[in-house]
């Protein structure tokens, strides 16, 4: 084995110490051996938590992230509290403050900031150091040393509005000080917030009992020894006995600029977060200067460690960090606060939404552009913040209705339920019995993705419909220290891809078995759960062209029927639209009989569910049913509802059951991202409930239908969106087929129609299948055609089975017995399992 | 051909490797006693008891790669050559000792507890 490369950090803050754990997560411990320089004598602490430890809520042992202790398990060599004070290019060596030497073959730069301190007289003592009672606040000392003085101090004078400012002032006030604070331009808060904001803001912790001097320039910190007071540009003095300076932050770009590499603010990255100047050299974090940006709060910072995380354990190489969408989420003073995008218009062709209510501090301004979110300001209600952060980030059309936006809907259940406010008892996840407080418990023990709380508590691991919920709680235990897993991306988590990178590869290097994709794209590591949607998507892409292996099945497709809790199998037969015969139902009543089947059920799908069959009866059912597969295992087309329609319904306008035959006809057994399930209805009375159907079709007067797309009645309710209104049964068979074929060349795996269709957007869907925006309608139509035509009914396989022993249910041994059979002793002590002989499996 | 003798009277050979499709498991009747083998694409053959401890899941029936099975009711996995859950808190599974005979028959050495399968 070749010798481990050298990754070297310099800064163990949030962003060098998250940068480590993101290259542990994706094996780099492997690859690498890491040593990590601090500046702090400590392991890594979250920052954004030090206001919690200076008014008290937070001990400082409860913001640390990781110990010191976590490096040495992860074998990263930590120099703690020693300064880096060169980087020597030539020789590709780190310098440290104790003598410490360290070589490098990747070097990342994440030294972060350090406070910026206004020119005001009298802020230092002879030996140059702060007068006493004069503090920055920046670190866990500084905190530290603020809590000693305070102890006996009386007031305290904040110099600077912003956000630090502000969460130093909340933990003065905490500690029983009175407390100014100082700012110098016309409203708090100035850069994430506009002047309404702002002085709502003011208002309310003046409330609290804060005062708050606006537009006030600080020249002089009086007194001898100690700080008495300031003195202002406007003549004024304040007297105060502890003065925190919190007037902003400037990257710490020294050690770079030193090094000859070409540093603005901050130092200069590309895409690849590589220093402009030396292929060996990276950087991120604030001290960061990418694209013309610095940033300062920790999502982009996340987003930055990821990618270069991605790049140098070469999970994915070629991953490029495009910038990000400036967005946060915190508390002022407790008071919660949203902030995304621009904060004033940019054109009077924008929309400027706002609603203020100032005496209860809400505030909340929404900038929409092109029907999308530009910008958003959300002051005092924490509720409806997720949902617009999520419509900022994904950039899709806010609700034609805006007020949907700025007023949680008590209909959207989850979003509005406060979190914060449920008893830890209150249960999350109702399919597995997970309580929020165990959900906390886990991320405090460091589940910080929502895949990992999902894997450890197994909440969210039934339906799935309360992950939103999960990840508020998520958020609500660590914080801003939350991280997205790579893996939620991926279209099936054993395959580091997405879906269209995973389409591109299956396409180019022509794989066409689950195997062949698991040895080409994962390394041989044939991860279980991701055979079936693998075995999905290569049926989609490859028809029958695709090599089907039955192991990558789920055993329900294995065996073509819905495995129950008792390992016996519900058997579905296809009713097509629901309109059965005597000659059928007495057929069904026949097999009842003959098998003695427990329970004979009437389904939600129009049909007939003979359950309680055990797998080895399978064949023998289907071949007295003598109808073919209902699909109602699989992912796949399942059944179209219909109503009585026009043929004998008094109101029905349009003949719903003739459609819904058709239908089901063509579609039955068409696989997709995950199940579908349609209805047809004669009259917008809509008895067959269309609207909430996968696919559904509404018949209106004047001989024309109406196409839902996206409906659900399931674990979520969502009423469907029309995408197009037709005139003849070909053509809602036509734009049904359509938006299946895109579904299932674009759904995520395991992912409903329902959530598709709000992913993509209806108004997309439209300009893609009813304008064809993109030319491909053409192509989506033969492509169904294709499927529709490559159909066979699976029950077939009851007189062909796939495998001598597809359906058995147990197998028994030879009678004979076992001495009788000669075999090959394994060598001595190699007795068990994993020597297993290869070379004699042959059959 | 070497000709020898088992060094267990619970050995039992429960038939050709071709009963079990490769990648997949089978449930085999041994008495009045259950177990799920497991083939896998490499070859690798792996025994466990046959229910899952969970809810009585039949494991046999369940998606097998990269050593694990996990179980077609509920998905909980498990370690297919330790037994141990993995990613859950499940008790573990039994697991029992089985390869290949020079014919090509699975032979799987069941514990004491167990009948042979004469």
């Amino acid at each position: 084995m070749t010798r481990k490369q050298r990754l070297v950090v310099i800064g163990n803050g949030m962003a060098g110490a998250r940068l480590v754990e993101d290259v542990l997560a994706r094996g780099g411990g492997e690859r690498f051996e890491i040593v990590v320089f601090g500046d702090e004598p400590y392991g890594n602490y979250n920052r954004i938590l030090l206001s919690g430890v200076l008014s008290g809520t937070h001990d400082p042992k409860d913001i640390f992230i990781n110990p010191l202790t976590w490096y040495a398990e992860n074998g990263i060599r930590l120099h703690a509290g020693v300064r880096v004070t060169r980087i020597d290019r030539a020789a590709r060596k780190v310098h440290g403050a104790n003598g410490a030497v360290e070589e490098y073959d990747a070097l990342v730069i994440a030294t972060g900031s350090a406070p910026f301190v206004p020119p005001i007289d009298g802020l230092r003592n002879e030996a140059g150091d702060f007068k006493e009672g004069v503090f920055v606040f920046r670190t866990l000392d500084d905190c530290d040393r603020i809590t000693k003085r305070a102890a006996s101090a009386r007031r305290a004078a904040v110099i600077g509005g912003g956000l630090l400012g502000l969460e130093a002032a909340r933990g003065l006030l905490n500690l029983g000080l009175e407390v100014h604070v100082i700012h110098l331009m016309p409203h708090l808060m100035e850069v994430q917030l506009d002047g309404m904001a702002g002085s709502i803001l003011k208002r309310t912790l003046e409330r609290m009992g804060v005062y708050v001097h606006l537009e006030k320039a600080t020249t002089a910190a009086l007194g001898n020894g100690h700080v008495t007071g300031l003195a202002f540009k406007d003549g004024t003095t304040l007297d105060a006995d502890l003065v925190v300076i919190s007037a902003g932050i400037r990257p710490n770009v020294q050690l770079a600029r030193e090094a000859g590499l070409t540093v603005e603010r901050g130092i200069v990255v590309g895409d690849d977060l590589r220093s402009a100047n030396d292929p060996h050299i990276y950087a991120v974090g604030e001290c960061a200067q990418h694209r013309g940006q610095v940033y300062g709060l920790v999502a982009p910072l996340w987003e930055q460690t990821q990618v270069l995380a991605d790049r140098l354990t070469g999970r994915n190489p070629q991953a490029v960090y495009t910038g990000s969408k400036v967005s946060t989420k915190l508390k002022v003073m407790g008071i919660e606060l949203a902030v995304m995008g621009e904060k004033e218009p940019g054109s009077d062709q924008d929309d400027v939404v706002t609603y203020a209510e100032p005496s209860r501090g809400i505030y909340k301004k929404l900038i929409v552009r092109d029907g999308r979110l530009a910008g958003a300001i959300v002051l005092g209600d924490g509720s409806i913040a997720p949902a617009l952060l999520q419509a900022f980030d994904r950039g899709t059309r806010l609700p034609e209705n805006r007020a949907e936006m700025l007023f949680p809907l008590a209909a959207d259940g989850a979003p509005a339920l406060r979190v914060a406010d449920m008893a830890d008892d209150v249960q999350v996840c109702n399919c597995n019995g997970v309580s929020k407080g165990q959900i906390m418990s886990a991320a405090q023990a460091g589940c910080r993705t929502l895949k990992a709380v999902c894997d450890k508590t197994r909440a969210g691991t039934g339906c799935g419909s309360c992950k939103p919920l999960i990840q508020s709680v998520l958020e609500l235990a660590v914080g801003d220290l939350v991280a997205e897993d790579p893996s939620v991306h991926y279209y099936v988590p054993g395959v580091p891809l997405t879906k269209p990178e995973l389409i591109k590869a299956i396409k180019e290097q022509n794989l066409r078995s689950v195997s062949a994709v698991f040895a080409a794209l994962a390394g041989g590591r044939e991860d279980p759960a991701s055979k079936a949607g693998l075995a999905s998507l290569l049926k989609v892409i490859w028809g029958r062209e695709y090599e089907d292996e039955r192991d990558a099945r789920f055993i329900n497709d294995r065996v073509h029927a819905n495995i129950q809790k008792d390992a016996t199998f519900s058997v579905v037969p296809r009713i097509y639209g629901g309109v059965t015969s005597a000659a059928q139902l007495r057929r069904i009543a026949d097999v009842a009989d003959k098998y003695n089947v427990p329970m004979v059920k009437i389904t939600g799908g129009q049909r007939i569910d003979l359950l309680g069959i055990p797998k080895d009866k399978l064949p023998d059912v289907w071949r007295d049913l003598g109808m073919p597969s209902g699909h109602a295992y699989t992912k796949a087309f399942r059944t179209c509802k219909t109503c009585v329609g026009s043929e004998f319904c008094r109101y029905g306008v349009g003949d719903s059951t003739g459609l819904g035959i058709q239908i089901e006809k063509r579609f039955q057994g068409i696989e997709a991202p995950h199940k579908m399930k349609l209805a047809t209805a004669g009259c917008p009375r809509n008895c067959s409930e269309a609207t909430t159907k996968d696919l559904g079709a509404v018949a209106i007067e004047g001989g024309k239908w109406e196409i839902y797309i996206g409906g659900a009645a399931g674990s979520r309710v969502r009423k469907g969106d029309v995408l197009c209104v037709v005139e003849t049964h070909a053509d809602v068979l036509k734009f049904m087929g359509r938006f299946m074929q895109y579904y299932r060349e674009h759904g995520k795996y395991l992912e409903r129609t329902y959530d598709f269709v709000e992913r993509i957007g209806i108004d997309r869907l439209r300009r893609i299948l009813v304008d064809d925006e993109e030319g491909i309608c053409e192509r989506l139509d033969q492509e169904m055609q294709a499927a529709v035509d490559a159909y066979v009914d699976p029950w077939q396989e009851a007189l062909a089975p796939a495998h001598p022993t597809q359906f058995a249910s147990a197998l028994s041994p030879r009678q004979a017995p076992p001495v009788a059979s000669p075999w090959l002793p394994p060598a001595e002590g190699a007795f068990p399992a994993e020597v297993a002989n290869a070379s004699a499996t042959g059959d | 051909m070497t000709t020898a003798t088992p060094t267990t009277d619970t050995l039992c050979n429960l038939g050709p490797i071709s009963l079990i499709p490769p990648g997949e498991g089978r449930l085999f009747q041994v008495g009045l006693h259950t177990v799920a083998v497991f083939r896998a694409r490499d070859g690798r053959l792996y025994a466990t008891q046959a229910l899952c401890p969970h809810r009585g899941g039949p494991l046999a029936d369940g998606l097998t790669g990269d050593g694990k099975v996990i179980c077609p009711l509920h998905a909980y996995k498990f370690d297919l050559l330790t037994g141990e859950p993995v990613g859950n808190q499940c008790a573990a599974l039994k697991t029992y000792p089985v390869f290949v005979s020079a014919d090509g028959d699975i032979l799987c050495d069941l514990d004491e507890q167990q009948a042979s399968c004469g």
